[in-house]
């Protein structure tokens, strides 16, 4: 039950960090990644602002040892970089540099009902199906 | 000053993040959260999954109600180009372990190497896509 607070509550601030940031417009991502046109550096002070406070938060947060609410961390027990890794990462960035949706803002857009974001993130779901079977 | 909202976005993502580690010790990743959803059992403790996406759905229109404008824009493309956009996406953060929040957010803020990795790439091909969707090889 906590655990599910707490997931709702951080939900609720990870959404609205999206909306703030101007990230739930994909004109904004692809103004970012077209650096032939009118380039738009946002997206460059969304990821330097969420990676700064987050690398100061985890360091304070692994000095402790443990956190609060559970015995131990969950957190990716991969270290080697494959092939696996680049191939799938650059699928993934061809299908960003398309739309302009990553998963986060494409979920965050749905209240919004334009069709084709809920065919964005239905086809997200076949993909991740798809995905597990490769 | 778009910038200064950009900033302040991003601070409030990585809190988001700094949250959810420093009370359940685990890093928030979007496509994680949502394949979790997809593909495990029920009794894997997923209800803080749920809960994480039903408030990340729900943040954006409440800003949007707060600040009285629609901040959720449409999509720039055609139907079709969303679904293979959709498809792209979900295929290579299954195959490449995550994605901006995962990878880019929690992975850099942690020294991951593999996300050091994963961030370049999917901002390399991101921008050669764009580049040869806007302007052409």
């Amino acid at each position: 039950m906590r655990s599910t607070m707490v997931g709702l509550a951080a939900g609720v601030l990870f959404g609205v960090g999206l909306a703030v940031s101007g990230m739930t417009d994909p004109r904004v991502v692809l103004g970012f990644l077209d650096v032939r046109g009118d380039w738009n550096p946002a997206l460059l002070f969304v990821l330097g602002g969420a990676v700064g406070i987050t690398t100061l938060g985890y360091q304070a947060i692994f000095r402790r040892g443990r956190p609060f609410l559970t015995d131990c961390f969950s957190l990716p027990a991969k270290t080697v970089v494959d092939l696996r890794l680049v191939i799938g990462a650059v699928v993934f960035g061809v299908g960003w540099g398309l739309a302009g949706y990553c998963p986060g803002p494409a979920l965050g857009a749905l209240t919004a009902g334009n069709p084709g974001v809920v065919v964005f993130v239905g086809a997200m779901a076949a993909g991740v199906f798809l995905g597990k079977r490769l | 000053m778009v910038w200064l909202t950009a900033l302040g976005g991003g601070v409030l993502i990585g809190a988001a993040a700094i949250m959810m580690m420093a009370l359940l010790g685990r890093v928030v990743g979007i496509s994680g959260i949502f394949a979790g959803l997809l593909t495990s059992s029920v009794d894997r403790g997923v209800g803080w999954r749920w809960a994480f996406l039903v408030g990340l759905i729900l943040g954006p229109p409440l800003v949007g109600a707060f600040r009285g404008v629609e901040v959720i824009a449409a999509p720039v493309v055609s139907t079709p180009w969303m679904f293979l956009a959709g498809l792209l996406v979900g295929l290579g953060v299954t195959i490449g372990s995550g994605c901006t929040s995962g990878h880019g957010v929690c992975g850099l803020a942690r020294f991951s190497r593999r996300s050091l990795v994963a961030v370049i790439s999917f901002m390399a091909s991101a921008l050669v896509t764009v580049y040869v969707t806007r302007h052409g090889l």
